[in-house]
């Protein structure tokens, strides 16, 4: 009797589980089917290598793309070293004390910061502090700034998931510290690091609040010829295609146009750190 | 310090933060000899091993009083660089811990992090170490194979290669056979006999037989404290203290 009772509980349990699961899973479907249908008839070879015409009303979306890229480029050379080298600092060779829990406990606050105050903070940095002016140097260390507590809370990750044994057993070889962590934990820590970096990125790289002061275009006739250029980016193309655009219902098509080319743009990064770690860790190194 | 001893504690108290778990300890070991640390579980054996290399360091918040000598030098101070110690002081775990690398890199590892670089001289290194380790037979045909692919005993037998192969002077066995079976255990109590020729050797075993085959000399740990050393066959047949006559007899432990 007892045993049924519980068998029930057991079936309604995973029954309300998959459930759960089943209406996560439609949501994104409703979401991919609703970008597709209406992107796909706009997305060309025309619509990703032109530039807009017309008042935006037509031709394509080309210094988006490259702006969106150049920013991802200068926010991975900002955040990628330098988030990698504090996690190393931090979990290798900083003591536990007061002060390093002080750090940790404020590396997550700040990654809790809404991105538009990191907008905010990078015009006085970074727009008027260190006079870049609008720029996609400028958009870029914001976005930078901000994706820097996802890196090192990642990388930090990362690096707890190689067994003390390994730094033992290298210690007691004779290794130095540096060339424990440098040839016997970093190898194994990187590919777990890559991939929480790179899903760092592409969160940045949607991100538009951070760069709508700081560098972001209305509209630029050209690819920008400098780190110092003003430039156009997805997101904020896309914010202005769906609600600052003079004939929004017009343009609606090349929103989702847009929309559908970001989120293959993601996507594509999120591939690139799963098949990145898959192939590492088959090959027996990687532990995340 | 008598001519034929290596290495010496001497009165050694050891604190994980305010729990002390080693107390005034004192022992000799002896060179070219096979030195036995026995004791229940939790007595401190590891601890007290992991002093003699200097391994406790990476441990937080730890105290150690008294002091250990090496060749009747202290390697407890800043005098002593706790890398140049662990090049002399080589140590082998528990638990075998082979790195993911190739059985060949396993071993060329040590030789290159000490500044080897001739790959002759390597490869010749890292050959000899694996046949003494007695591990040749088994893996010859698959050096460049994962090291992970190994099984347990093999592993250890790896581990130890690797130890030899940046040559030190002293090796420190912590209870190298636990994971291991009898024929892996035969193994390696084979060659703990062999390395005695040219190695200082300390174990730390759960095994009475073990301790009693393969040692020259016993130490008994209970709850921190060395309660007895002496030669083996002393300890084991005329033990002096009632513990230590207890627990080789299995009535505690
Ligand atoms: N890193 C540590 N931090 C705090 N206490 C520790 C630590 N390592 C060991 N201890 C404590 O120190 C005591 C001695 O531990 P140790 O590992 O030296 O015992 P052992 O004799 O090797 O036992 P076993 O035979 O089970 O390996 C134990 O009470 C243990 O809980
Ligand atoms: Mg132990």
């Amino acid at each position: 009797m007892k045993l049924k009772f519980s068998n029930i509980i057991q079936v309604l349990g995973f029954m309300i589980l998959r459930l759960c699961m089943i209406c996560v899973l439609l949501i994104l479907v409703v979401i991919f089917y609703d970008i597709i249908t209406k992107g796909i008839g706009v997305v060309s070879w025309e619509f990703i290598t032109k530039p807009p015409v017309d008042g935006m009303t037509k031709g394509g979306i080309y210094p988006a793309i490259i702006g969106t890229f150049f920013i991802t480029m200068i926010t991975a050379i900002l955040s990628v070293p330098l988030g990698m080298g504090c996690a190393i600092f931090l979990n290798e060779y900083a003591r536990d004390n007061g002060l390093t829990r002080f750090i940790r406990m404020s590396i997550r606050n700040l990654s809790g910061v809404p991105s538009i105050v990191y907008g905010l903070f990078g015009v006085a940095l970074f727009v008027e502090g260190c006079h870049f002016g609008t720029s996609i140097l400028a958009a870029g260390c914001t976005l930078g700034l901000m994706t820097l507590p996802l890196t090192i809370t990642a990388s930090e990750e990362a690096l707890k998931t190689v067994p003390r044994a390994y730094r033992e057993g290298s210690l007691a070889l004779g290794a130095t510290k540096w060339q424990s962590i440098w040839t016997n934990v970093l190898p194994y820590a990187v590919p777990g690091m890559l991939t929480g970096t790179i899903l760092g990125l592409s969160r940045a790289a949607g991100e538009t609040a951070p760069i709508l002061f700081t560098g972001a275009a209305f509209f630029l006739p050209d690819v920008p010829n400098s780190v110092f250029s003003q430039f156009m980016a997805l997101p904020y193309h896309l914010y202005i295609m769906s609600t600052q655009h003079h004939n929004i219902s017009l343009v609606r098509p090349i929103a989702y146009g847009t929309a559908l080319v970001l989120i293959i743009l993601i996507f594509a990064m999120n591939s690139i750190a799963i098949i990145t770690r898959y192939h590492l860790r088959k090959k027996g190194i990687a532990h995340g | 310090m008598g001519k034929n001893i290596r290495m010496k504690a001497e009165g050694v108290n050891f604190f994980y933060g305010k729990n002390q778990v080693l107390k005034n300890i004192t022992l000799e070991i002896h060179d070219h000899a096979v030195t036995a640390i026995i004791g229940p579980s939790g007595c401190g054996k590891s601890t007290f091993i992991r002093l003699l290399n200097r391994m406790n360091e990476l441990v937080l918040n730890t105290n150690l009083e008294g002091d250990i000598l090496f060749d009747g030098e202290s390697i407890v101070g800043d005098q002593m660089d706790p890398v140049e110690l662990r090049r002399k002081v080589g140590m082998v775990f528990q638990k075998p811990n082979p790195f993911p690398k190739s059985i060949f890199d396993n071993i060329a590892y040590g030789l290159q992090v000490n500044g080897v670089k001739d790959k002759d001289l390597i490869e010749k290194k890292v050959i000899e170490s694996i046949k003494k380790a007695a591990l040749w037979e088994e893996v010859k045909n698959r050096l460049h194979d994962s090291a992970l692919g190994l099984s347990g005993g093999q592993q250890q037998r790896l581990c130890i290669a690797r130890c030899l192969a940046i040559e030190p002077e002293v090796i420190l066995f912590d209870e190298p056979c636990a994971s291991l079976d009898p024929i892996s255990t035969h193994k390696v109590e084979e060659l703990i006999l062999e390395l005695k020729k040219d190695y200082t050797i300390v174990i730390v075993t759960h095994n009475m037989q073990q301790a009693a085959r393969v040692s020259d000399y016993t130490g008994f740990f209970y709850m921190g404290e060395m309660v007895e050393f002496d030669k083996t066959e002393v300890i084991f047949t005329r033990p002096r203290d009632k513990r230590t006559e207890d627990y080789i007899t299995g009535r505690f432990g």
